[in-house]
């Protein structure tokens, strides 16, 4: 299970008392009705489903009910931070996944890394 | 004495403190503190079930949680029963029940035993090709054939009376497991100030110090050191010591689940105490201290009942002073098992020899097993076992051929070496390594904050791992901001450094061998299996397992992983580490289902949801229907009465008088803000800004893609402020909707919501009366037709409490929705009925609800759509405005797909034969005669008779179904086909002059 920090309670809570509410920064166009359907397509339907860093929306629903943004690795589960909505996107390019930072020396033997990704 | 092989002045037990307990009908004694295994081993009983492909006769292969053979039904009645118990974790109290499972008549004589013989026909994959022929059969023969030789013991029946606690914790530093290692990093993280939960499996700490008796740490007994530790700690307020606990899981976030089991082990267990706690943990920081398991040989007839591994042989000596044979015999590739000879020997056991497959054991235990005496043959191996029900004699030959001699015993010992416990690693998404010099795997790569330490963190040597331990421990709770005490300290010293350990199979179970050289026990997986695999074309490790099923028994391969994976690669000719490892999954070992739902069972299972006037309708004989977590009034049936006498009556006093419904399961937002229309304006089709105070209008909602997603009736009560209905089972999605919408597409408008679900009562009074019914009762609201007309609501008074008074209908009668504060709900409906029964109205439940809206063909959104449907396709088109600029589902609505002609549309049926009643979910088709399979134009969404029309009525999604006006279809139904007419879906009073009444 999840810890979540929500940024208006600004404390860590389980995540039984959030709901996950998809991608961030998906901004509604002010002028919906005269939008083209690729512009409608790309609002609506399609998200990029990264490996790794992932923006998207939690809302503390039995909480303090507020929606708020986070950024998520979606290897390792773990939360890079989260921030209040309406606030611009970070930039986080420069921070380092944390599945990358092995606490200890050796490396691992997977069934990927032996095999290689399956077909 | 409790057992002939109880050997005086050994073992921690107290030879005064005695227990009953029968096993397969038969009373044994046993001591306190004895655990099932350790009790039938005191007396002898080595035989103990029946193995689940061959039901070859099987005994105690472990002292631990890794059992794959003896698993045992224990019961206290004939509630209080548990299958597929370990025994050597399950302790004895007095009057415990036990029985062995998966034998029939008996444990020594099961027929079932046939498949030994008939072995050949079960090889491994046998059900992928056994069952494939002729189809016909699956049905009749192998599918129940199959269930009756599954599973391993029997379910109880009886509903389980006990309880089961659920708690929530939180630590700097969570230990699993309290041997050696995990005491002393317990130890150093709790002197340093951080709060420590240390947890193990086991009744008492000390992991392997319940048998190694050569430890001494800081001068004193090893066993001795770790339960002073363990009081120690008990003692401080920083630290929770819990025993009997496993954890099974390790989850995200260093959340960690455990099972603490409470009163298994007691005689006469305190109704208050709950049998198993579920502790559900988040840790700052994780240490595991799990250890290691020890692995068996792979020879064969290695699984005959006397043949354990030889750490297990300590325990039950050491620990319950119990000798598992009088003339043992010890086979091992590890230095570890000649200790437990020596442990034997000086307890006055004789040891037939000790046969060793390496060439060079380590010295110091060869120079200690001559000194004692212990032949010990080395380049040999035990290449078969004889003994029908316990191992007579071993065959010892030596490497590389050469005649086997046999050699009388009662117990054999083995030991391949170590394998570290590297399950709740895995499970935290840690990467293992393989280590090529030791051949193990170990951690590697670690995904949460935690550390392993000890054996199995892959450390060899007592001061090694108390020091990594110590380390471990105050690294970690510095690392979440400890920084009291002094550096703790400790010395341990041990009479034996330990080499050795191999993998795969042994001598005369080697390729091209046919023998039953036994791999995972459990699952009767034997070497010849794997490779049999191998040559069938498993070549991936994920393959095997699920050919041959090794590993995957509730021992889930605790000791048959390693082998497995070594056999696979001598076969494949490819190394451990590229064949790769299986995945180790939660729950380490069977968590019970009472564990996991703790109180949430019954009626705490699913809380129930009642409206304020429950009571008055239990009492007024109402059958309840389930909407959501509600339960509603679905018929009133009076005496003699069946559900449809009820209904028809219900829906022709509705209509010819009056009736009175409860509608307070109905979703109520509060919209409150000088923005709040232009709010609405966004949220819903229709126009709000238009609408007066005082007036109510039907609004749709839409998602974004221009489907229906609820709808309901909207009244405005000033410029600011709008209560807002929703469907029932819509309620809270539409308010997080809205929420969704107010907070972060729309944050500029001033508008506040709030749910009043449960806050309003509401009562429909129905139909041509309805009004004479309310008036006397209400004050302060005008209720003349022209003064009140139909969707209007008024607030004032009624029977002395507040009223939201409206107008509207869900009937297509004159109606009225009474909203009362809740606390008042029954009161007011218990006065209105006193006005209304004499007037020959009645109450009605939801069944009669949803016959008298088809009548009049509103739709339920949910039941007449299905998330496909927009307002054009349910003939709504009037509710979407043409002049907003926008609203949630505006360019939904104008995709293609959604303009397209022949679209399914929303139309009513009429059965040519007035009679039939169509089923809900048939299909529609226009020709009935064509080839299968046909195409479907639509379906049948809602079907009722009608008693109003003397005839059934219909709703359907059809495929362009408004052009198809007055057009036969057909509905095939299994028997026969039913010929329908298309129609307009108002059924009943088409002009609507009922509702102004």
């Amino acid at each position: 299970m999840l810890l979540i920090y929500c940024p208006y309670c600004e404390e860590e809570r389980s995540e039984l008392e959030f709901r996950h509410g998809g991608d961030a920064h998906i901004a509604r166009p002010t002028n919906m009705a005269d939008i083209t359907d690729e512009e409608f397509q790309d609002f609506f339907f399609l998200r990029d489903n990264p490996k790794g860093l992932i923006f998207e929306r939690w809302r503390h629903i039995h909480g303090c009910g507020r929606f708020f943004n986070a950024a998520r690795d979606t290897v390792s589960d773990k939360f890079v931070m989260s921030y209040k909505a309406g606030e611009p996107k970070p930039d986080l390019s420069g921070a380092t996944p944390a599945t990358e930072k092995p606490l200890t020396e050796k490396v691992g033997e997977t069934h990927e890394a032996t095999e290689g990704t399956a077909k | 004495m409790s057992g002939a092989n109880r050997i005086a002045g050994q073992g921690r037990l107290t030879p005064a403190k005695t227990a009953r307990f029968t096993f397969d009908g038969k009373t044994y004694q046993a001591l306190e503190g004895d655990t099932v295994a350790s009790a039938l081993l005191a007396n002898g009983v080595h035989l103990v079930g029946r193995s689940f492909k061959y039901h070859r006769p099987r005994g105690i292969l472990s002292a631990g949680p890794e059992e794959p053979n003896a698993l045992i039904d224990v019961s206290r009645d004939v509630a209080r029963r548990q299958p597929n118990v370990r025994a050597p974790v399950q302790e004895v109290f007095d009057g415990m029940k036990v029985e062995s499972q998966n034998r029939w008549p008996s444990l020594s004589f099961d027929i079932g035993g046939v498949n030994n013989l008939l072995s050949p026909f079960f090889a491994a994959g046998f059900y992928y090709k056994t069952f494939m022929w002729p189809k016909a059969a699956w049905e009749k023969v192998y599918e129940p054939f199959i269930r009756k030789a599954a599973g391993l013991g029997v379910a109880p029946t009886e509903e389980d009376p006990d309880h089961y606690a659920n708690r929530y914790d939180h630590c700097d530093v969570l230990v699993a497991g309290a041997g050696v290692a995990g005491l002393a990093a317990a130890l150093a993280a709790a002197e340093a100030g951080a709060r420590v939960i240390l947890v193990d499996e086991q009744p008492e700490v000390g992991g392997a110090l319940h048998y190694d008796m050569s430890v001494t740490i800081d001068g004193q007994s090893g066993y001795e050191w770790a339960q002073a530790t363990a009081a120690k700690l008990k003692a401080m307020e920083n630290v929770t010591v819990l025993t009997r606990t496993t954890a099974f899981g390790y989850y995200n976030h260093n959340f960690v689940g455990l099972v603490e089991r409470v009163t298994d082990h007691l005689a006469k267990p305190d109704k208050k105490l709950p049998r198993e706690r579920l502790w559900q943990v988040r840790a700052k920081r994780v240490i595991l201290a799990t250890g290691s398991i020890e692995r068996h040989m792979v020879f064969a007839n290695n699984d005959r009942p006397g043949i354990m591994l030889a750490s297990a042989a300590r325990t039950y000596l050491n620990h319950f002073g119990v000798a598992v044979g009088r003339k043992v015999g010890v086979y091992t590739a590890s230095d570890s098992a000649y200790e437990a000879a020596f442990d034997l020997k000086r307890a006055g056991v004789t040891i037939a020899a000790i046969v060793d497959n390496r060439e060079k054991p380590g010295d110091a235990v060869l120079t200690e097993a001559r000194r004692l005496g212990i032949e010990v043959l080395t380049g040999h191996s035990v290449v078969d076992t004889k003994g029908k029900l316990r191992v007579s004699s071993i065959s010892v030959a030596r490497n590389g051929g050469g005649s086997a001699r046999a050699i009388p015993v009662d117990a054999l010992l083995m030991s391949a070496g170590w394998t570290p416990s590297v399950h709740l690693f895995s499970q935290s998404r840690g990467k293992v390594a393989y280590d090529a010099a030791s051949g193990r795997f170990l951690p590697g790569t670690y995904a949460q904050d935690c550390l392993s330490v000890g054996s199995c963190n892959g450390t060899d040597g007592l001061q090694a791992t108390i020091e990594e331990s110590l380390a471990a421990g105050e690294l970690m709770a510095r690392a979440t901001g400890n920084e009291g005490g002094a550096k703790v300290e400790l010395r341990g010293e041990n009479a034996f450094e330990w080499t050795g350990g191999m993998a795969g199979a042994g001598e005369g179970a080697g390729v091209d061998t046919t023998v039953k050289a036994f791999v995972d026990f459990q699952n009767d997986v034997c070497a010849k299996d794997i490779r049999l695999a191998v040559r069938e074309g498993m070549h991936s490790i994920e393959h095997i397992k699920r050919f041959t099923t090794n590993g995957m028994a509730t021992d889930q391969g605790k000791l048959s992983n390693i082998h497995g994976l070594a056999i696979a690669s001598e076969v494949l000719n490819r190394e451990i580490p590229k064949i790769g490892l299986t995945t180790f999954r939660a729950p380490y070992t069977p968590v019970t289902f009472g564990a996991l739902i703790s109180h949430s069972r019954g009626e705490l299972f699913d809380p129930a949801r009642k409206t304020p006037m429950h009571a008055w309708e239990e009492a007024h004989g109402a059958v309840f229907e389930d909407v959501g977590n509600w339960k509603r009034a679905w018929y009133y049936p009076r005496s003699g009465e069946t559900m449809h006498d009820a209904v028809n009556r219900e829906c022709r006093t509705v209509r010819n008088a009056a009736g009175l419904f409860d509608a307070s399961t109905l979703g109520k937002i509060e919209v409150v803000g000088p923005d709040a229309a232009e709010f609405l304006n966004l949220m819903y089709t229709n126009a709000w800004d238009t609408l007066k105070p005082g007036r109510c209008r039907y609004g749709i909602m839409l998602r974004e893609d221009g489907f229906v997603y609820d709808d309901g009736v909207v009244g405005r009560l000033a410029e600011d402020r709008f209560h807002v209905t929703t469907t029932t089972g819509g309620a809270p999605r539409v308010m997080n909707h809205m929420e969704d919408y107010l907070q972060t597409e729309f944050p500029h408008l001033k508008v506040w919501l709030t749910s009043t679900t449960e806050q309003w009562a509401v009562i429909a009074v129905q139909g041509p009366k309805a009004r004479e019914i309310l008036a006397p009762l209400v004050e302060g609201i005008d209720m003349a037709n022209e003064a009140f007309p139909h969707m209007s609501v008024r607030e004032g008074k009624i029977c002395g409490v507040p009223t939201r008074l409206f107008r509207m209908s869900f009937t297509g009668e004159a109606g009225f929705e009474v909203n009362v504060p809740a606390d008042y709900g029954q009161a007011v409906w218990e006065a209105i009925w006193a006005r209304a029964e004499p007037l020959g109205a009645c109450a009605y439940g939801t069944e009669t609800m949803h016959v008298l809206r088809a009548e009049k063909g509103y739709i339920i959104v949910g039941q007449d759509t299905d998330g496909t449907v927009t307002p054009h396709d349910a003939s709504l088109s009037w509710a979407v405005s043409k002049k907003k600029t926008d609203f949630v589902g505006i360019r939904g609505l104008k995709r293609p797909d959604l303009v397209k002609e022949g679209r399914k549309q929303l139309v009513g049926l009429l059965t040519k034969d007035p009679n039939v009643v169509l089923e809900e979910g048939a299909q529609i088709v226009a020709d009935p005669n064509q080839p299968k399979p046909m195409t479907m134009l639509g379906h049948v969404t809602s079907s009722y008779w009608s008693e109003n029309c003397g005839r059934s009525i219909a709703m359907a999604l059809v495929a362009g179904g408004q052009a198809r006006l007055g057009q036969t279809l057909y509905v095939p139904m299994p028997d026969r086909t039913i010929a329908v007419e298309v129609s307009d879906m108002v059924f009943v009073d088409k002009e609507g002059g009922r509702l102004n009444g």
